[in-house]
């Protein structure tokens, strides 16, 4: 009896602290946002942020958009040629691209390049007591170190998933049309005739927006609340990739359901 | 690195954002086959209007007239009604004929016009009176097996109908 009630307790305890957690977490959200008037007084805080998380993660996503082109071409090829009809090639890479990949990917891809530096920066500036030494000078952290990062990550990754899609269609079109010789007419007007610009391509973008936020805020958030040890800021990096991933998957099912269902 | 040359790369960073959109909608979307020319509506009342899709083509001689702007259920005549926008420079008289087609064996389905012979052009807010509706394939079979099966149900029927008359 001693035993369940005592689980009984941890279950109870497990669900409060989930509880707080994820009202810490909106807290900090509703914090940023209301303290983003940075963004327009000091803009140039958000381009610095913009351009290291944006600019220094164009490799990553450029190079894994090429493969994920060029491997898609393949496989693609090798069902289309089945039932030959090759052609729909370009549509499957485009389709498959703008509506899920390019979103998915790039925000995973995201949370491991940009969201665990952002996690391990605040984390370190916390350990080290830099965040309540600016607060000991009147300056408010939040403000100044998390809202341009939070901005910086939210206008970065739409950037980085419609360049990943981009290099991706030019991946699938070079495995499909150069070494394999489908015909580039049919690969690119199957591909105009299926993609639609508002239900495909603008919903793709909408997609990466809302990862952008979610991945961004959940790297800020961990480094925000790491315990100021190096081993609070490892835990801190790991779960930001393992928290982020999990909550782009699944809000991507989410998001796919209310945009796609018919 | 000074200031100017970090706006710089993250001007160049949005500018690619930029081009890989632009990319995105004309290249590979359907953005290129927009037209903002000024549309009028007609109407046309199907029985079966099949797979036919909002925005889908309509089509005359093969040539893109217009598109499909809504397609809905009328109660009263339950029939299917489909709305199309017309481009203003494209005319067609008040007995035109609408048909919805298939683009291949297996391609998306289009509405196809046949221009009639009236003197007076289908005005904003029209209706095509002559509709054709979409051949289903489980229709067509069904009435192929249908007609194979009478034909084989008679010429068995045939021979067998004098032998049964020379018995008597």
């Amino acid at each position: 009896m001693n035993a369940l009630s005592r689980r009984i307790a941890a279950l109870g305890h497990g669900f409060v602290a989930m509880l707080t957690g994820l009202g810490a977490f909106a807290r900090l959200f509703t914090a940023i946002l209301a303290r983003s008037g940075i963004l327009w007084r000091r803009p140039r805080l958000t381009a610095q942020q913009v351009h290291f998380i944006g600019n220094h993660s164009l490799l990553i996503i450029g190079v894994s958009g090429l493969f994920v082109g060029f491997v898609l071409g393949l496989q693609g090829y090798y069902t289309l040629n089945r039932y030959g009809s090759e052609e729909a090639l370009g549509l499957l890479v485009a389709l498959s691209l703008t509506r899920e990949l390019g979103p998915v990917v790039t925000a995973l891809l995201f949370a491991g390049r940009a969201g665990t530096s952002l996690t391990a920066e605040i984390g370190l500036m916390k350990a080290g007591e830099q965040l309540s030494a600016m607060e000991v000078m009147a300056v408010d952290p939040i403000r100044r170190v998390l809202t341009p990062r939070f901005w910086g990550g939210v206008i970065a990754m739409p950037v980085l998933a419609a360049v990943f899609s981009m290099v991706g269609i030019l991946g699938g079109w070079f495995v499909g049309v150069v070494l394999i010789g489908i015909d580039p007419g049919a690969f690119w007007s199957q591909m105009q005739g299926g993609v639609d610009v508002v239900s495909d391509v603008l919903n793709g973008v909408i997609k990466s927006l809302v990862f952008g936020v979610v991945v961004t805020l959940i790297a800020l958030y961990q480094g925000w609340t790491a315990l100021p040890t190096p081993e609070g800021v490892s835990r801190a990096t790991t779960r930001t990739v393992v928290s982020g991933a999990l909550a782009v998957l699944g809000l991507d099912f989410l998001l796919t359901a209310l945009m796609f269902a018919h | 690195m000074t200031r100017e040359k970090t706006d710089f790369w993250v001007g160049l960073f949005i500018l690619l954002g930029l081009i890989a959109l632009v990319f995105l909608a004309l290249r590979a979307g359907n953005m290129s086959s927009f037209s903002f020319a000024p549309t009028y509506r007609v109407q046309a009342h199907f029985d079966n209007v099949g797979g036919l899709k909002v925005r889908a083509p309509v089509k005359s001689s093969g040539v893109v007239v217009g598109r499909v702007a809504s397609i809905g259920f009328d109660n009263q005549r339950f029939q299917a009604t489909v709305a199309v926008d017309l481009e203003k420079q494209y005319q067609f008289p008040t007995d035109t004929s609408a048909s919805i087609l298939t683009s291949g064996l297996l391609g998306e389905q289009y509405v196809g016009l046949t221009p009639g012979g009236e003197d007076k052009n289908l005005a904003d807010g029209g209706t095509i009176e002559f509709t054709q509706s979409a051949v289903v394939l489980e229709d067509l079979i069904s009435k192929f097996l249908y007609n194979s099966a009478e034909k084989e149900g008679s010429a068995t029927a045939q021979p067998a109908a004098p032998a049964a008359g020379a018995a008597h």
